[in-house]
């Protein structure tokens, strides 16, 4: 009986010494959620394949002018209809172009357009979801009854509509690209908004007099930015793919500003003789949209603090 | 007796219960809490208990405006804070605080624990710089953690770990009176010992005030000087833990007490067991909210709402079998 007593005070005094313990924990790394998640994206094959994808694309349109010899706009009206050679790679258009050359250009247009547009269209989604979320109300009804309309209105024929309106200058195209692609982004930034209002550490920042601005900057946004974040990467795919449909159906950029929409377009009355001519900016657009939905798969797994680090 | 810190006249939360996306009507209330009056002395514990949902935590997060009251008044130090102006209220947030029951959902997840702590030292002006860092290292020291612990997250604590840092968070103002809304209820047991010496140790040390909100009975009768019994939005009886543990007046207090468990088989007892379930806040029973489950009931307590009497100094009871 005694030596059990025995057994258990030393056993609280093992516990009471617990300061050593506390110090090797010092000693690990402390993860912060970024840090947890660029593990998480590490381990995610799919994703870094997304990452590398989008890092080439990125490197071929920002550094164009010193991967190919050519102009976009130099016609070579002696050498037109070439197959791929070691002078031009993808071979020559219609016009003797050197392709390889538009398709990197075509690749600047594109992805200015693909990003500038998920960017904003993203930052207006955050916003208009923060303030009907955190609000609520008659403010949350009058937004989100407004974001369905917009989404039920049918894209494509509006898009055609005000491009051939507007006219097919790339700033037009990503000021269109905003006005519809917002939405998804502002429902997904509510809903989490929604949900981590109800926390009960927003109402400590409350109770501790937090000013509503701090609460939706400082508390809300950053644990919010998840979804908008992966809608974002997976918008810049979208709106990629929109931008050559326009391009492709000639509402869009307008030659000679080549993209890989009006390539495809020309190309196709070549489709039989001149092949790579349709060939080249399909798998562009394929290679682009595929890369950042990738990317966006993957950080959606490595920003959702549910899935465990693997 | 110490001097009055808080008191609470007539408080009344009622929830609207809505119809329609655009035209909204209103249908309906839900009676969260319904005409609650007490006091709150300087340097006590006043326990708060009753069943799930029956507006516990509504009082708490409507005293400190979490939650705009129906009706009522609050007075704090003299001044009813209910009619505050935004500014003045948030002046006023630096000597009330709270510390909330889920230490997972109470702390920002993206946020160090240095912020967490830091922030109302911030936003009140209370310290910055090298004066913050060292405030909220003695904060921590104060709930037993480690001043190293600031640059870690929330995720990277236990349980109990969490609600320490919770309560460094809540003292890092200086409150004069903490509502803790069961504090630990959420956790083990061993750790519930652990965070309630800490509360008392903290009462002691800069001499607190707590409205301490629970459901668990032996836990409130460890911390609490006076009980609170609350039943439907209403608070049924309060006095002294002595006077309530011992001498319970109120069919409901008793009910609750006879549910205690006592850790001794040999030991005979009568439980006193309520039928039925507690009846929906939003129409609640007439009359004395409790008739309906009440094994004393009489035809008057389905007709008239019993008053609130003193019936020993200190003790008070709404019931009409007490005379």
């Amino acid at each position: 009986m005694e030596t059990k007593q025995r057994k258990a005070n030393a056993n609280i005094k093992a516990k009471a010494t617990k300061p050593a313990q506390a110090v090797n924990l010092e000693e690990l790394e402390s993860l912060s959620y970024l840090q947890m998640a660029w593990r998480k994206f590490r381990r995610h094959k799919l994703a870094i394949v997304g990452a590398i994808m989008t890092i080439i694309l990125l490197i071929l349109a920002i550094f164009a002018p010193l991967i190919t010899p050519y102009s976009f706009e130099e016609l070579d009206l002696g050498n037109m209809f070439a197959p791929p050679s070691w002078d031009h790679i993808f071979g020559t258009d219609e016009l003797g172009q050197d392709v390889f050359t538009r398709i990197l250009y075509g690749g600047r247009i594109s992805l200015l357009v693909g990003f500038a547009s998920a960017f904003t269209a993203v930052v207006f989604g955050i916003l208009i979801g923060s303030l009907a979320g955190f609000y609520g109300g008659w403010l949350d009804n009058l937004l989100m009854r407004f974001t369905d309309m917009m989404m039920t209105i049918p894209t494509l024929p509006l898009l055609i509509v005000l491009s051939s309106l507007l006219g097919g200058s790339v700033a037009n195209i990503i000021l269109l690209m905003i006005i519809f692609s917002w939405m998804t982004t502002a429902r997904l930034v509510r809903g989490a908004v929604l949900t981590f209002k109800q926390q009960e550490f927003i109402e400590a920042a409350r109770a501790l007099g937090v000013s509503s601005g701090r609460i939706i900057f400082r508390h809300l946004l950053p644990n919010a930015m998840a979804p908008a974040v992966v809608s974002a990467t997976l918008m810049v795919g979208g709106n990629i793919i929109w931008e050559s449909s326009l391009s492709f159906l000639g509402l869009g950029i307008q030659p000679p500003t080549p993209s890989w929409g009006n390539m495809l377009s020309r190309a196709q009355e070549y489709i039989w003789t001149a092949p790579w001519l349709a060939v080249w900016p399909g798998l562009f657009i394929l290679f682009t949209v595929l890369g950042f939905n990738f990317l966006g798969d993957g950080l959606r797994d490595a920003l959702d603090p549910r899935s465990k680090l693997g | 007796m110490a001097e009055v810190l808080l008191e609470v006249k007539n408080l009344t939360k009622h929830f609207p219960i809505t119809r329609g996306i655009i035209f909204q009507k209103v249908v309906g209330l839900n009676k969260a809490v319904d005409d609650v009056s007490f006091e709150i002395h300087r340097g006590e514990t006043l326990g708060l208990v009753g069943e799930s949902g029956c507006g516990k935590s509504t009082l708490g997060r409507t005293i400190l405006r979490l939650l705009e009251a129906t009706s009522g008044e609050v007075w704090f130090e003299g001044r009813e804070i209910l009619g505050l102006s935004y500014h003045e209220m948030r002046e006023l947030r630096r000597d009330m605080q709270i510390i909330f029951q889920d230490p997972y959902a109470s702390l920002n997840p993206r946020m160090t624990v240095g912020d967490i702590i830091g922030e109302p030292l911030l936003i009140h002006n209370l310290a910055t710089g090298k004066a913050l860092e060292q405030r909220v290292k003695e904060l921590l020291n104060v709930v037993g953690l480690s001043g190293q612990h600031a640059r870690r997250y929330p995720h990277e604590f236990s349980g109990g770990q969490r609600q320490r840092i919770g309560v460094a968070r809540a003292l890092a103002v200086n409150p004069k009176i903490i509502i803790c809304d069961e504090p630990v209820s959420a956790l083990d047991v061993s750790i519930q010992a652990q965070v309630i010496n800490l509360l008392q140790d903290l009462q002691k040390e800069f001499g607190l005030t707590y409205l301490f909100i629970a459901h668990d009975l032996a836990v409130v009768k460890h911390i609490s000087d006076r009980v609170a019994v609350m039943y439907l939005g209403q608070i049924v009886e309060l006095t002294t833990k002595g006077e309530l543990y011992d001498n319970p007046l109120h069919p409901y207090t008793k009910a609750l007490l006879s549910a205690i468990p006592i850790p001794n088989p040999e030991v005979k007892r009568d439980r006193i067991l309520l039928e039925g379930d507690v009846p929906s806040p939003i129409n609640p029973p007439p009359g004395c909210h409790f008739h309906t489950r009440c094994r004393y009931a009489r035809p008057e307590c389905s007709e008239a709402v019993p008053e609130w009497k003193e019936v020993n100094p200190g003790h008070f009871v709404a019931c009409h079998l007490v005379k």
